[in-house]
């Protein structure tokens, strides 16, 4: 069961709330008129699918009903952080854990 | 190799049942084969078995990171059908059904099919339709199909509450009489066996780190344990790997891998002599000769790869099967377990050339790939061994994303992707 933090409303509560909602990051076409099929394609239907490491959209379904962004690892199931749409998190490695379940090493969203 | 008999089972039982030889070798690789397939699963044991069976490849090797039938072989609900919508899908599922029903026979090897039939419940009228539809499909297709009211349903599964005052009521349900379950141990066990009888090396215990390609065309694997070994034509079979695979040889899938989970409870008394799925509510149930429940239960929503599956979706399962039958509400359950299912954007699989030559792909069978074993190899088989895909693999290609035929089979697959 992940306890997920939204960014939101700012509190740390149970999956259940939640809905994945797939890759996050994804650019939309900026010139539609003049993709091809293979360009559609990709865009479409490829996903990462990495295992380690992923960047995903939730929405808090049950909650605010924001979406947001997780980053999480496929394989450990870890939640390295959460933070709102529009923002982008790095963190240097390993990401370091603050008493509160909080990610510490993150730099500030550019 | 021997071939089993009821003789022979007597005379072992003389013999103390010390005398039963080896259901297949575990050879040193060659340097160089014909044909490696990665992936020893099902279909992978399928693929070589009709290789060496039917186009007379005999040197086949079958490679597997750990060990045959320890991966999604051994980790579904062993449920058989063939009612899918689309042609495509339908003709391709009903090959492999037909293969299912003389498999037992051609292998030699008790699969322990049984034609139980399987009921897709409807609880609207929406699933009502959509059963029609699905159906009458079936039915187009030369595929046997009923659609049952809910009194039929009653009779057919007495302990089912069918009564109309649960929260999703049972409407009625789409019936295929030739569906069923097969052992699915048995299932790679027997392909392992008779693929090894006609010459097939099974290398177990042996991981592909690379796949080597010249100018455009794959000549070979590259092994953590056996260093480079060489073929003419590649083919992967690898569920939860396959976009690792993919990556080795420079090309992407449009595959997104999440764990799906199931769970066994103790062994009771025959109460259910079918199978018994319900999209809607999202639980399928049912009981294997030995007496213990079959219960399957639906994907995480979320990437994945811990073959376990989520706790919530435990708890989701557990209320839909305890609606439909509240007689098993105080069994127990024995063991729960995940396994990684590879899913494509149109709940379809992947049977493919490649952008890369004499590389082939059998892959993104979602929640449904047991179903298809034996088709799965038939029809791979025969890529593999002419370099073209025929006439009931074709639809499956890896180009269909771009070109955008795809075969949409959220409905028909059984599980919420």
């Amino acid at each position: 069961m992940f306890l997920i933090h939204c960014p939101y409303c700012g509190e740390h509560r149970e999956e259940e709330e939640f809905h994945a909602a797939g890759q996050a990051h994804l650019p939309r076409p900026l010139d539609p008129d003049s993709m091809t099929d293979e360009e559609w394609g990709n865009f479409l239907f490829y996903r990462k699918n990495p295992r380690g490491e992923h960047r995903e959209l939730w929405v808090h379904a049950a909650g605010c009903r924001k979406f947001f962004n997780v980053v999480r690892n496929t394989q450990t199931y870890e939640i390295y952080g959460t933070y709102k749409v529009g923002e982008m998190l790095e963190f240097d490695g390993a990401p370091e854990v603050g008493p509160t379940g909080s990610v510490m090493n993150w730099k500030s969203p550019s | 190799m021997n071939r089993f008999s009821g003789f022979g089972l007597i005379k072992q039982a003389f013999q103390h049942q010390e005398h039963w030889q080896r259901m297949w070798r575990n050879p040193k690789p060659k340097k160089h084969y014909d044909v490696i397939i990665i992936g020893g699963g099902g279909h992978g044991l399928a693929t070589a078995y009709y290789l060496a069976k039917l186009h007379d490849k005999i040197n086949v090797a079958v490679i597997e990171k750990g060990w045959i039938g320890g991966g999604n072989t051994g980790r579904n609900t062993t449920i058989v059908r063939s009612n899918y919508l689309w042609d495509e899908a339908a003709n391709l599922y009903e090959h492999a059904m037909q293969l299912w029903e003389g498999l037992s026979q051609d292998l030699n090897y008790n699969v322990m099919f049984s034609q139980r039939g399987v009921m897709n419940l409807g609880h609207n009228q929406q699933d009502m339709r959509d059963i029609q539809r699905r159906v009458t499909a079936n039915r187009l297709n030369g595929i046997d199909g009923e659609v049952l009211d809910a009194q039929q349903c009653a009779e057919i599964v007495p302990i089912m509450d069918c009564s109309g005052n649960t929260r999703y009521p049972i409407m009625g349900a789409s019936w295929q009489p030739r569906a069923g379950v097969a052992r699915h141990d048995a299932v790679a066990w027997g392909f392992a066996r008779g693929a090894d009888s006609y010459g097939v090396d099974i290398i177990q215990q042996t991981e592909v780190t690379d796949i080597i390609i010249e100018d455009g065309a794959a000549v070979g694997v590259q092994t953590k344990q056996h260093g480079i070994i060489g073929a003419n034509r590649i083919g992967c079979v690898t569920a939860g790997n396959s976009g690792v695979l993919a990556g080795y040889a420079g090309f992407e899938l449009p595959i997104e891998s999440h764990p799906l989970q199931a769970y066994v409870s103790e062994p009771i008394k025959p109460i259910l002599d079918t199978v018994v799925m319900s999209n809607a509510v999202h639980g399928y149930m049912s009981q294997s000769d030995k007496g213990d429940l079959v219960i399957g239960a639906g994907i995480d929503g979320y990437v994945g790869y811990g073959q376990r599956g989520s706790y919530s979706v435990i708890e989701h399962t557990m209320q839909a099967i305890i609606e439909l039958f509240p007689v098993v509400s105080r069994v127990h359950m024995n063991r729960q377990w995940g396994g990684i299912v590879d899913t494509t954007p149109d709940a379809c699989p992947i049977i493919s050339k490649t952008p890369v030559e004499n590389l082939f792909f059998n892959c993104g069978w979602g929640t449904g790939g047991f179903k298809a074993t034996p088709g799965s190899g038939h029809v791979f088989a025969d890529m593999l061994a002419t370099g073209e895909p025929n006439t009931l693999s074709n639809a499956f290609n890896y180009w269909r994303f771009q070109t955008g035929a795809l075969i949409d089979e959220h409905g028909a697959a059984g599980v919420a992707h």
